[in-house]
């Protein structure tokens, strides 16, 4: 089958893909988009994460064809050009990684969490993050960091005036 | 200051590429003597310094999420007095002749490499600052180095190292030079973050599964489920005829089980091409000479044998007489069952074979060990195979063994093209080379006072051969407290086994620290003593038989008191919390854990703290350090709660991670962590916070329940996380 997708706002023509074939094997190999993983292959792990129209969907179990026509986010998009997404730099500042394999899955994952819910509870964090494993163990690190992203991201869209009518 | 000799010590490159290159060529320490997996005391280690003065410095090993290709560049830089800011880190070659050995495992790479790599460091350093003072005519004991740069205080002038690099080239390298004194240090000790983390948080190609290489084609490989089978015949004509399939073929098994085993490769133009003609495959399994344990059988064969005497390993003094004679004699059965690795990565390697050569790029744990094997798989000589270095996803023991690499190779010299040879999560399940599962029927004799006069360990475990216990099975004689009790006696028994066991991380310590540190507690719960008291005091007991001592008794206390401490064992608790505490040696690295867990009348179990003090020496890299026994502790703690493999037929029942249920997120406790920066050789953090993790857990869970939990993992027992 042909198909069109867009990844990271650019569009793709891919041609000759099997009907079946997982959003993720298009991304890795097709497209050479190497940073979404490939962890279990049944949506365990959660180390595949990318976002369709903005949401967490494990892309080893979805069939590339279901997204065509939606905005599909990869590990590559996140950052804003030159400008590191709060996550991203919360994850270097806290030094998250041991391996480093399922991050990209933790990180995506963690970035819609805070489109939709942008200061989660600890216990929030660990509900929206359960299936995401981390085999090396970096849970703390991660949780920490998820809410060092919210805090900058809190701050980031601070709007002053607002404050000051609230302060008022 | 310590002086270096120049024994040993040679340039072995000038400038390329406009910078300065200097290779270090030193004996490594006389820990190197010690190590379980090495074997040669020799390596070299790499600085290139850049005109704009950055410094290069080159990573020797095989990075697992160890934090090596961070922490070992940062010994050197310390030395160096490089400004870390402007460090780059490359993976280096893999090569011998250059590098000496290069490998991943046993915690050995900071002790093997910390004296190497701290000559490397102040050998540069000196020939720059050198350089410096003949350009300025002043002594170069007036000068200074500091963020790469050397420094005449007097006159207020400076140059760059960068700068300095062409002339620092030219001089003859030091006699002697001198290291810092700890005091002195500026970035050892200090929390720096890992040198990969900007690739891995944006998604950058890194690892073993990333590799991309011209030509290349995709594939998989086939084995019997039951481990060892064969192939008498398979549909490959229809495999063949499959969308994107350019070849599927049989492979016999060649060399041992770390080599090559039978299967069916399927070579086609992408993996999932690979992946869908795997599902149409129809084979015809010869399982005459496959493994066909199973763990049931196991663990009543081992119920049987400990019935009975076992071949004495270790006899001292007249151990059934003490016991009859103690006033306490406590008698307990310990279990653990076989576990995976089940790294996030499942196993990959990319090679070609072309020319009678042999090109791979590979995460692999021990390169050089690759190289060899792969070297005679094909029949060619070792410098004809060339070993890329790759990032592994998780390794914990698993990649130190080659199979896989073998496999790539086997597969490319068929077809001829390069290929990149994918596992499921399914083949990382069914094929590892497994923690093996083991029993130990314990005894103790305590005489009034709590005293230990008899100890008696009957270690059941398994083997290839029935003679030979299997890898990562073999027994510790030197275990605490074999030392302290004057009546010592250690048997052992053997179930012929073909499930292939290889080395899991804390190998033979994570699991056999569970029976013995519950079992101690066992003594002081039957002697009426305060764990952490009686713990102690066995600890400082005369050791009655030296052979069997394998650490400084002092250390050992330290850590245990000042984990009491800083748990404030036993004080405060909240009603429903109850602590267990542990302690073990392993991989030259001193730990103490008190777990806090409260259970519900359920068997719910939540743990909610884990504080943990490990002596390792000075710290390298604190934020590494940190990160190695966080994810140590909930390592244990996910392979105790919950993690076993049901064996059957020769088969491993589990096959993808929702049965094989490692810990998650909300099930992760906190973890507090101290280090005890003492002046001894710094050595390695990857294992040896691992072991005391389950049974200060198991300890814990006895203070809250009265149960106590003789057999991992321990949802068998009716737990479950909560």
């Amino acid at each position: 089958m042909d198909l069109t997708l867009t990844i990271n706002g650019r569009k793709h023509q891919l041609r000759d893909l099997a009907e079946d074939i997982p959003l993720l094997w298009v991304l890795r190999d097709n497209l050479n988009l190497v940073g979404t993983k490939y962890g279990c292959g049944g949506g365990y792990c959660g180390a595949c994460t990318v976002h369709l129209d903005g949401q967490a969907v494990r892309s080893c179990v979805l069939p590339a064809k279901a997204a065509t026509g939606k905005k599909i986010t990869t590990i590559e998009g996140l950052a804003n050009g030159s400008e590191w997404h709060p996550l991203q730099q919360a994850w270097m500042d806290l030094d998250v990684p041991q391996c480093g394999y399922c991050q990209a899955g933790q990180i995506m994952n963690a970035a819609a969490l805070l489109e939709q819910n942008p200061a989660p509870s600890p216990e929030e964090i660990d509900a929206a993050m359960n299936g995401n494993l981390c085999r090396c163990g970096c849970y703390l690190r991660i949780r920490n960091a998820i809410e060092q992203a919210a805090t900058t991201m809190a701050v980031q869209t601070f709007d002053p005036n607002q404050a000051t009518e609230e302060l008022a | 200051m310590r002086n270096v000799s120049r024994r040993a010590f040679c340039k072995l490159a000038g400038v390329t590429g406009g910078g300065l290159v200097l290779g270090f060529h030193l004996p490594a320490n006389a820990l190197g003597k010690a190590a379980r997996l090495s074997g040669e005391y020799e390596f070299n280690a790499y600085i290139q310094i850049r005109p704009d003065n950055t410094i290069v410095l080159a990573a020797q090993n095989p990075e697992v999420g160890q934090g090596v290709k961070t922490s070992m560049p940062m010994i050197v830089a310390e030395e160096l007095d490089a400004d870390w800011q402007t460090v780059e880190v490359i993976q280096s070659a893999i090569d011998a002749q250059r590098y000496g050995r290069q490998f991943a495992g046993g915690s050995r790479s900071i002790p093997t490499r910390w004296d190497a790599l701290r000559e490397a460091g102040a050998r540069a350093r000196q020939v720059l600052l050198e350089a410096a003072a003949e350009k300025w005519g002043v002594a170069s004991g007036e000068c200074t180095t500091r963020d790469s740069h050397v420094l005449h205080a007097a006159s207020g002038r400076s140059l760059s190292y960068g700068a300095l690099a062409q002339a620092a080239s030219q001089r003859p390298l030091p006699k002697t030079v001198s290291l810092k004194p700890r005091s002195e240090y500026c970035l050892l000790g200090t929390r720096v973050s890992g040198v990969d983390n900007p690739a891995i948080v944006s998604g950058k190609p890194l690892f073993g599964v990333d590799q991309v290489v011209a030509g290349m084609q995709y594939a998989v490989y086939h084995k019997c489920p039951a481990i060892g089978g064969t192939v008498k015949s398979a549909n490959l004509d229809v495999i063949r005829q499959l969308p994107g399939v350019s070849a599927a073929f049989v492979m016999d098994a060649r060399g041992d089980r770390e080599d090559l085993q039978a299967g069916i490769a399927i070579v086609a133009n992408s993996t999932w091409a690979a992946f869908s003609a795997r599902k149409q495959l129809q084979v015809d399994w010869d399982e005459s000479s496959a493994a066909s344990d199973s763990w049931r059988a196991a663990k009543q064969r081992a119920a049987e044998l400990a019935q009975i005497t076992g071949q004495q390993v270790i006899d001292k003094g007249d151990t059934t007489g003490a016991l009859n004679a103690a006033t306490h004699r406590i008698d307990a059965y310990y279990s653990y069952p076989y576990v995976a690795h089940a790294p996030m990565e499942p196993q990959n390697c990319t090679a070609h074979v072309h020319n009678g050569r042999c090109e791979l790029w590979a995460p692999t744990q021990m390169p050089q060990v690759a190289i060899k094997k792969v070297a005679n798989l094909l029949d060619i000589d070792e410098s004809r195979v060339t070993l890329h270095q790759l990032r592994m996803g998780g390794g914990f023991g698993r990649r130190l063994m080659s199979d896989f690499v073998c496999e790539a190779a086997a597969i490319s010299e068929r077809v001829g093209t390069p290929v990149k040879l994918q596992w499921s999560r399914e083949d990382d399940m069914a094929h590892d080379f497994y923690r093996v599962g083991g029993f130990h029927a314990l005894s103790a004799g305590l005489d009034k006072a709590g005293k230990l006069l008899a100890w008696r360990d009957h270690y059941i475990t398994f083997s290839p051969d029935g003679e030979t216990t299997t890898r990562g099975g073999n027994q510790h004689t030197k275990l605490f407290p074999h030392s302290k009790a004057k009546n010592t006696n250690l048997q052992l028994s053997l179930i012929q086994s073909a499930i292939p066991t290889g080395w899991w991380r804390a190998p033979i310590s994570c699991a056999v620290a569970f029976a013995n540190q519950c079992f101690i507690h066992e003594l002081a719960v039957a002697a009426r003593r305060d764990h952490g008291e009686f713990l102690l005091e066995l600890l400082a007991a005369e050791d009655h038989h030296s052979d069997l001592v394998s650490f400084e008794q002092s250390r050992a206390v330290g850590v245990v008191k000042e984990v009491l401490h800083r748990a404030n064992w036993q004080h405060g608790l909240a009603a429903d919390h109850f602590q267990g505490l542990a302690f073990y040696y392993s991989h030259a690295g001193y730990f103490a854990h008190v777990a806090e867990v409260s259970v519900t009348d359920n068997k719910g179990l939540r743990v909610h703290k884990v504080t943990v003090v490990g002596d390792v020496g000075p710290i390298v890299n604190l934020s590494g350090a940190e990160n190695q026994v966080e994810g140590s502790v909930i390592d244990g703690f996910s392979t105790a709660m919950g993690l076993s493999l049901s064996i059957e037929n020769g088969r491993v029942q589990e096959r993808n991670y929702h049965q094989y249920p490692l810990l998650r997120m909300r099930h992760a406790p906190e973890v507090d962590v101290h280090f005890i920066q003492s002046d001894n050789p710094p050595t390695g953090l990857g294992e040896p916070a691992l072991p005391p993790t389950a049974p200060a857990i198991a300890n814990a869970i006895f203070a809250a329940t009265g149960e106590r939990l003789r057999s991992m993992p321990f949802t068998e027992a009716g737990y479950s996380l909560a």
